[in-house]
C-alpha cells in the first residue's frame, strides 16, 4: 500500500470514528425513545428489544406537546423574521458605505456573543418581570432576536460584501432608490445569503434553551422547556425523556436536512475567495 | 448659462483637499475628456458629477438646475463603469431596461428603445443572455446600451477602455466616437489615456492634484500647453523639455531673452538627426526604437537627453556620432514654475 492510499485510509477511520462519536448520542436517544422505562435502564443495555410507542403516548397524555411546539415555531420564525429585518438594512450599511468604526462595531457586536447567557440573565428577567413580559411569547421572540442579531449582521455582512459597489451604484444611476436597489438586485444577488443566515436562526432559535426556560413557565414554554420537564425532582425517565427529546427535534432535524446546502453555504461565506 | 456647470467645486478626504475649487462649463452636445495622472481627481470629478461622491463645496448645476445635493437616481444622468458594472442576475435584455422598468415605462416603448439601442451597438442576437456569457467587448457594449436607452441629460464613461485589450480597445474607442456623432449627447469620459483623450474629445480637461491645469481643444493643448506639466503629459513620446542653460544652442532658438532658471520644451517631432557635423548641437544616438510608421531616436547632446522622431525609417544605429536640429515653430519655454512663456514662434 503506497502512503497516499495509507494516508487516505487513516483519514477515512478518523473521520468515520469522529462521525460515531457525534452522531453516537443521537442514535442512543433514538433508541431508548423506543423502549420501555425498564428497558431504558437495564444493565448491561439491550440492544435488541420489541420497540414500543408507548413512551410517546404517555408523553403526549401528560403533556400538551402540540402547545410547546406551537410556541417553538411562533418564537422561532417571528425572531428569524425580525432579526432579518434588522440585520439587513445594519449589514447593508456597514458592507456599502463602511465607516472607520465599522470593523470595530462589528467585533463588538461579536463580543456579545462571548459573553455566558447567565451573565445577562438577571437584567433580563427583571426587565421582563417589570414590562409583565414573564412567560410570554414576546419575551422570547425580542430575546431570541437581539441573541442572534450578531451572528445575522456578520453573515450578511460576509455576503453583502461579495457584491461589488459598483453594481449598487449603478442602479442608483438607473433610477433606484435605496428600497429599490435591496429589492432589485441585493435581494437576488444575495439571496443564498439571506436564507443561510434565516435557516440558521430558525434553528438556533428553535433549539434555543436557556432563556426558554429560566424566562417562561406553562403559557410561553417552547420545546425545549417540554424536555427539561421530563428531568424533574420527581427523578429522570430516561424511555420518556428521549420520546420527549425526539420529538422536540425532529421537526428541525428534517427541516436541517432539506436545508443542509444552504446552511453549509451560509456558514462558509467567505470562507474562500 | 453652460448645459453642466461646476462652480468652485470641492472635495475633501479626512484632511487632503482632493478636488480644489473646480470651475468648468459643459455645453449641450460637448464630448469632454478628463484626463490626468493617477490620484489627479479625474474619477472622483466624474463622481461627483454622478452624484456617487457627495461635494462638499461649491455647486452643480445641470440645465439652469442645481444638483449638488440631488441623489444620483434624481440626477437624470447614465454612466458607464471601467468595470461594466452589469446586473449579472439579469440577461441583457433586462440589463438595459431596468432604468425604464423602474420609471414605469410602457412595455411596448420599452422593447422598442432595447431594440433600437441593441441594433445600434450589435446587440440584437445577445438580448437573452446574462453578462456571464458574453465576452468583455460584448459587456462593455451592453454597459453602453444600458446609458443609451435612458436617453439621458448627460453620458457619463468612468476609463470604460480600460479592461479591454488593445485592439477591442480601439475599435471600441472608434464605436463611441461615431456614437457621440450620432447621438449629440453631452459626454463626460475620465481616461488616464491620452490617445482616448485627443481622438474623442472636442475638449479636454487635463487635471492635476485635484485642479485643472488646462482645458481646451486637443490640438491646443498639443499646440500651446499653458504649463510643462500640461506639455509633457500631452503627446507620445513626451516633449523634451530642458534646462535654458544646459542647451544653449537650444535656447537661442527661442528668440526671446529667457531667464535663467527657465526650461525650454520642443515635440520629439521638431527634432532631426542629421550627419555628424550639421545642425545645431552634436549628439550620440543611445536607443531607435523602429515603430514601423515611426522611427524614435534616442540621443544625448552636451550630457542632455533628447528624442526625436521621424516618419521615415532610419539607417542610424546605436552610438553613431549624429548632429541635430531644432524646428523652432515647435519650441516652447517655460519659467521656474513651469508655466509658459512667450517665444518668438508663438
Amino acid at each position: 500500500m503506497n502512503e497516499s492510499k495509507l494516508s487516505l485510509v487513516v483519514r477515512s477511520v478518523a473521520a468515520w470514528v469522529a462521525t460515531f462519536v457525534v452522531f453516537f448520542p443521537l442514535l442512543w436517544l433514538v433508541i431508548t425513545a423506543f423502549k420501555t422505562e425498564q428497558q431504558a435502564i437495564a444493565v448491561p443495555p439491550e440492544l435488541f428489544f420489541a420497540p414500543t410507542l408507548d413512551t410517546f403516548r404517555e408523553v403526549m397524555d401528560r403533556s400538551d406537546y402540540w402547545s410547546y411546539a406551537k410556541n417553538s415555531l411562533i418564537t422561532s420564525l417571528v425572531s428569524t423574521v425580525l432579526g432579518l429585518a434588522i440585520a439587513a438594512p445594519a449589514a447593508y450599511s456597514m458592507a456599502f458605505f463602511p465607516t472607520r468604526k465599522t470593523r470595530d462595531i462589528l467585533m463588538w457586536m461579536l463580543s456579545t456573543k462571548m459573553m455566558p447567557a447567565v451573565g445577562a440573565l438577571f437584567p433580563v428577567y427583571v426587565m421582563a418581570q417589570t414590562v409583565g413580559m414573564l412567560d410570554s411569547l414576546p419575551a422570547l421572540i425580542v430575546v431570541f432576536t437581539l441573541s442572534n442579531l450578531p451572528i445575522m449582521v456578520w453573515m450578511l455582512y460576509s455576503g453583502f460584501k461579495d457584491i461589488p459597489p459598483d453594481i449598487l451604484e449603478a442602479a442608483r444611476m438607473d433610477g433606484a432608490n435605496v428600497l429599490g436597489e435591496f429589492v432589485h438586485v441585493i435581494r437576488p444577488l444575495a439571496m443564498g445569503t439571506l436564507a443561510s443566515t434565516g435557516l440558521l436562526c430558525l434553528v438556533l432559535s428553535w433549539n434555543e434553551a436557556f432563556w426558554s426556560l429560566n424566562l417562561t413557565a406553562a403559557k410561553a414554554g417552547t420545546l425545549a422547556a417540554l424536555i427539561a420537564s421530563y428531568s424533574s425532582p420527581e427523578g429522570l425517565f430516561w424511555a420518556k425523556l428521549s420520546a420527549a427529546s425526539l420529538m422536540a427535534i425532529a421537526p428541525i432535524v428534517v427541516f436541517g436536512w432539506f436545508s443542509q446546502k444552504q446552511l453549509v453555504q451560509g456558514l462558509t461565506f467567505g470562507a474562500v475567495k | 448659462m453652460a448645459f453642466l456647470e461646476l462652480k468652485n467645486v470641492e472635495k475633501r478626504f479626512g484632511s487632503l483637499l482632493a478636488i480644489q475649487g473646480v470651475n468648468l462649463a459643459i455645453e449641450p452636445g460637448e464630448f469632454v475628456v478628463f484626463v490626468g495622472p493617477s490620484g489627479c481627481g479625474k474619477s472622483t470629478l466624474l463622481r461627483m458629477i454622478a452624484g456617487l461622491t457627495e461635494i462638499d463645496g461649491g455647486s452643480l448645476h445641470l440645465a439652469g438646475r442645481d444638483i449638488t445635493r440631488v441623489p444620483s437616481s434624481q440626477r437624470d444622468l447614465a454612466m458607464v463603469f471601467q468595470s461594466y458594472a452589469l446586473y449579472p442576475h439579469m440577461s441583457v435584455f433586462d440589463n438595459m431596461s431596468f432604468a425604464l422598468r423602474l420609471a414605469n415605462v410602457d412595455k411596448a416603448v420599452i422593447r422598442e428603445k432595447v431594440e433600437n439601442a441593441a441594433r445600434i451597438l450589435n446587440l440584437g442576437s445577445y438580448l437573452q443572455r446574462t453578462p456571464r456569457e458574453l465576452s468583455g467587448g460584448q459587456r462593455q457594449r451592453v454597459a453602453i446600451g444600458r446609458a443609451i436607452v435612458r436617453a439621458p441629460k448627460v453620458f457619463l464613461f468612468d476609463e470604460p477602455l480600460s479592461n479591454l485589450d488593445a485592439a477591442l480597445r480601439g475599435q471600441t474607442r472608434i464605436e463611441i466616437a461615431k456614437l457621440h456623432r450620432d447621438l449629440g449627447a453631452t459626454t463626460v469620459y475620465v481616461t488616464h489615456d491620452q490617445v482616448e483623450a485627443m481622438t474623442l474629445a472636442d475638449r479636454v480637461v487635463v487635471l492635476r492634484d485635484g485642479q485643472i491645469e488646462q482645458v481646451g481643444t486637443p490640438l491646443e493643448l498639443y499646440d500651446r500647453p499653458a504649463n510643462q506639466f500640461v506639455a509633457q503629459f500631452i503627446g507620445m513620446p513626451p516633449m523634451n523639455v530642458v534646462a535654458a542653460a544646459a542647451l544653449p544652442s537650444l535656447s537661442k532658438l527661442v528668440g526671446v531673452p529667457l531667464p535663467l532658471d527657465a526650461t525650454v520644451g520642443i515635440r520629439p517631432e521638431g527634432v532631426s538627426v542629421l550627419p555628424a557635423g550639421q545642425g545645431a548641437v552634436q549628439a550620440q544616438v543611445d536607443l531607435i526604437e523602429a515603430l514601423g510608421a515611426d522611427t524614435l531616436i534616442y540621443a544625448t547632446a552636451l550630457g542632455v537627453p533628447l528624442v526625436a522622431r521621424q516618419n521615415t525609417r532610419t539607417a542610424w544605429r546605436v552610438g553613431d556620432a549624429v548632429g541635430l536640429s531644432f524646428d523652432p515653430a515647435t519650441l516652447h519655454a517655460f519659467d521656474a514654475q513651469g508655466k509658459a512663456l512667450r517665444t518668438a514662434g508663438a
